[in-house]
């Protein structure tokens, strides 16, 4: 990204959003609402997604990598969720919680073993910290790692796993506690799991409100024993691996909810001037014109806090409170616009058919997964010394 | 083998489309361009043919300064090199003056194979360009491909057409123009995008390309665009009272629009 104060797109990343905003349009768009409805994940439309190197996006050629940056991906993201949330869930997970960790923490050999095929998104990796007892709590969780004999033999259960369960996962990283530290504290660890080890169980699909055409699971692990070798990183540094991780991941859920909030926007605007009420079109009363208005003020505002958020990340700049806030009003903006753009619908806003009926569904979780916005004001109110 | 893919920058079909009024010419600042998709067929076309063959894929236009925006799309997706014909003695153009013109900026390319078009322009829809560019560089024209084989120095083609498919080939160097099942056309990657931007564009004006300014542009061309009107809006349809016989009507309406 250019000059201070200057928020125009190289003419590179404005090429990359229109092709992706042409592919959603013509490939996304009009398939989408049947896998949602069947709560089928999209494998032919993520095969393509792969293809266009929308998985290698931020990474190096030499690991199959498109050789851009996390703003590609934001841009990316923002493009795929202006028509749909599930695909780009599945990308951002794949990436920014799969992908990332092993690029960044990984050894030589666990980055050649495992990143071409995750970049060329043939494979996809999931990133297990949840807990069905632990969220917001991330330090609370229970699962265990012990080595025993050169192998980690993992114990505990992750709930809420994005990507962990298709015919494509490829491996969890696993967040465990692997002992306790000098002063008692527990110490925190991440460990590859590929998928299929023994010991290793995905149950079966969750039913959720939203995403639905997006693979979430809850996953066991019962004396499931894996190399020593993989262990991700450092013995003890994986609590500051996921925070790292989770602050990146924060702006990509941001560009992905101004995508959400977008999409409401385009939506409203062509049914506005479409339906007639009182011998009218909707769009010219002032009620649903401001309603537009504030949408759009919302999605553009929004919009501009990830592109600083990210310019700060790609400078190599603290962006913790930036990422922070531009979650928390992405998210709200998401919210509050597909509860608008539902109103300006009527009765068919109502309707699983019509795009912002999905809109509506998939704007909650938003308020919630990578950090709910409770947990995006403590960060906030910290970064102010509170 | 070296393959030169003739492509256009049109209005978007989703954008609204008219011709200006002072001189019935395409209004190109009231819509939105694009890379022609049919081209983006032909670039794809061009693309397999080099991935089985080998050699260079260069990609030329005709068209304003903003065109090379279609050169770029056709490079992301993979072309190697492109030559843009630009200059402003050339607007108005007609079907001959341009097939005349690009024939020449073919030839500034060197050992040309194939040439590849798209077989009919979404904003001219002359369907006339690819044949006069073949008759002018004498080279045999095989139109309306869906299918595209080289094997040796021979063209192989599947022509369809309404009324039927036809095998047809022709020894190269020779003009291939495709049709829209020929097949679905790739996104560009984020790589091709980045090396787009290092490729070679060429931007010739006309005494670049050896044409005579006299051969050219709106005032001599051989047809005139006299008058233009905006198409009625769409009538009310047919009502098919059904007498007992309504599905036979039906079934000979579609027959008659040739959708059956
Ligand atoms: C609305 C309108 C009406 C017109 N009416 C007439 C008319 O009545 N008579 C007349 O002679 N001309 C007319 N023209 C102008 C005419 O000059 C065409 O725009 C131009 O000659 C190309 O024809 P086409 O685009 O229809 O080509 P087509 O023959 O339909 O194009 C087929 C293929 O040829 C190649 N090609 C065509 N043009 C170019 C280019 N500029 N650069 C690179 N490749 C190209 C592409 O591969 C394209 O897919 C009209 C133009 C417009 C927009
Ligand atoms: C569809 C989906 C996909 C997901 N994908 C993944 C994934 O891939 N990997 C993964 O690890 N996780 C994933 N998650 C989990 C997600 O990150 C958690 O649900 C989220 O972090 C919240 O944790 P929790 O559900 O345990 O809620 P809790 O932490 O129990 O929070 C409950 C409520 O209490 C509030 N709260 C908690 N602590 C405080 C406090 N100190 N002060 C004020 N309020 C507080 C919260 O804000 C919330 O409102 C996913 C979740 C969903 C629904």
């Amino acid at each position: 990204m250019g000059a201070t104060m200057d928020h125009r797109l190289s003419e590179e990343h404005e090429a990359l959003r229109k092709t992706v905003e042409e592919f959603a349009r013509e490939e996304v768009a009009p398939v989408i609402g049947d896998f949602y409805e069947r709560d089928e994940f999209p494998y032919e439309i993520v095969r393509q997604m792969g293809r266009m190197g929308l998985f290698g996006l931020p990474f190096p050629e030499e690991f199959g990598g498109m050789g851009g940056d996390y703003f590609a991906l934001c841009l990316a993201l923002e493009e795929l969720a202006r028509v749909d949330s599930s695909v780009a869930i599945t990308l951002e997970a794949g990436v920014s919680l799969g992908a990332m960790p092993i690029y960044r923490f990984g050894t030589d050999e666990q980055r050649a073993r495992w990143l071409p095929a995750l970049c060329a998104g043939e494979k996809l990796a999931a990133f297990g910290l949840t807990e069905p007892g632990s969220g917001s709590d991330a330090g609370g969780m229970r699962t265990t790692a012990r080595l025993d004999d050169d192998e980690w033999v993992i114990n505990g259960t992750k709930a809420f796993i994005t990507n962990s369960g298709t015919d494509i996962t490829a491996l969890v990283t696993v967040a465990c506690v692997t002992g306790r530290t000098e002063n008692g504290r527990p110490e925190y660890s991440s460990i590859i799991v590929p998928a299929g080890t023994p010991g290793f169980t995905v149950s079966k699909k969750y039913s959720k409100v939203g995403w639905n055409a997006s693979d979430t699971r809850e996953l066991s692990f019962a004396d499931c024993r894996v190399p020593a070798e993989n262990l991700l990183g450092e013995r003890g540094r994986g609590y500051a691996q996921f925070l790292q991780t989770l602050d990146e991941g924060r702006v990509a859920i941001a560009a992905l909810s101004v995508g959400l909030a977008q999409g409401c926007v385009d939506e409203s605007l062509r049914y506005a001037k479409e339906r007639e009420a009182f011998g009218h079109r909707i769009g010219e009363y002032q009620a649903i014109q401001f309603k537009i208005a504030d949408m759009e003020a919302r999605a553009h505002t929004a919009r501009l806090a990830y592109y600083h958020a990210a310019a700060k990340m790609l400078r190599g700049e603290p962006f913790k409170k930036e990422a922070a806030i531009a979650k928390l009003v992405a998210s709200n903006a998401a919210m509050d616009n597909a509860r608008d753009a539902t109103q300006v619908f009527g009765g068919y806003g109502f309707m699983n058919e019509y795009p912002v009926g999905r809109f509506y569904r998939d704007a909650k979780i938003l308020e919630i997964g990578e950090g709910t916005s409770e947990v995006q004001r403590m960060l906030i109110a910290r970064q102010l010394g509170l | 083998m070296n393959i030169v893919v003739l492509v256009k920058q049109v209005p978007d079909t989703n954008s609204e489309r008219r011709l200006t009024d002072s001189d019935h010419t395409l209004d190109r600042a009231s819509a939105d361009v694009v890379l022609d998709e049919i081209n983006e067929r032909a670039v794809e076309e061009a693309l397999r043919l080099q991935e089985a063959h080998g050699g260079e894929v260069t990609v030329v236009t005709m068209g304003p300064d903003s065109a090379t925006d279609a050169l770029r799309k056709a490079l992301s997706m993979g072309a190697d090199k492109a030559v843009h014909l630009s200059d402003a003695a050339l607007h108005g153009s007609d079907a001959v003056q341009t097939a005349r013109a690009l024939a020449k900026v073919i030839g500034t390319v060197e050992g040309v194979d194939l040439v590849l078009a798209g077989n009919e322009a979404t904003d001219g829809r002359m369907g006339a360009v690819p044949a006069m560019v073949a008759e002018v560089l004498g080279l045999p024209a095989l139109t309306h491909a869906r299918k595209v084989e080289v094997d040796g120095s021979t063209v192989r083609v599947e022509r369809e057409t309404d009324e039927g498919v036809a095998f047809v080939e022709a020894a190269l160097p020779a003009l291939v123009s495709v049709g829209e099942k020929i097949n679905e056309p790739r996104y560009p990657s984020f790589k091709g995008i980045m090396a787009a931007k290092k490729k070679p564009v060429t931007t010739l004006g006309l005494a670049d390309a050896g044409i005579d300014a006299a051969e050219v542009g709106l005032a001599n061309a051989a047809t005139t665009v006299v008058e233009a009107a905006p198409k009625p809006p769409r009538s009310g349809g047919q009502k098919v009272e059904d007498a007992g016989d309504g599905g036979v009507r039906i079934a000979e309406f579609l027959a008659a629009q040739k959708l059956i």
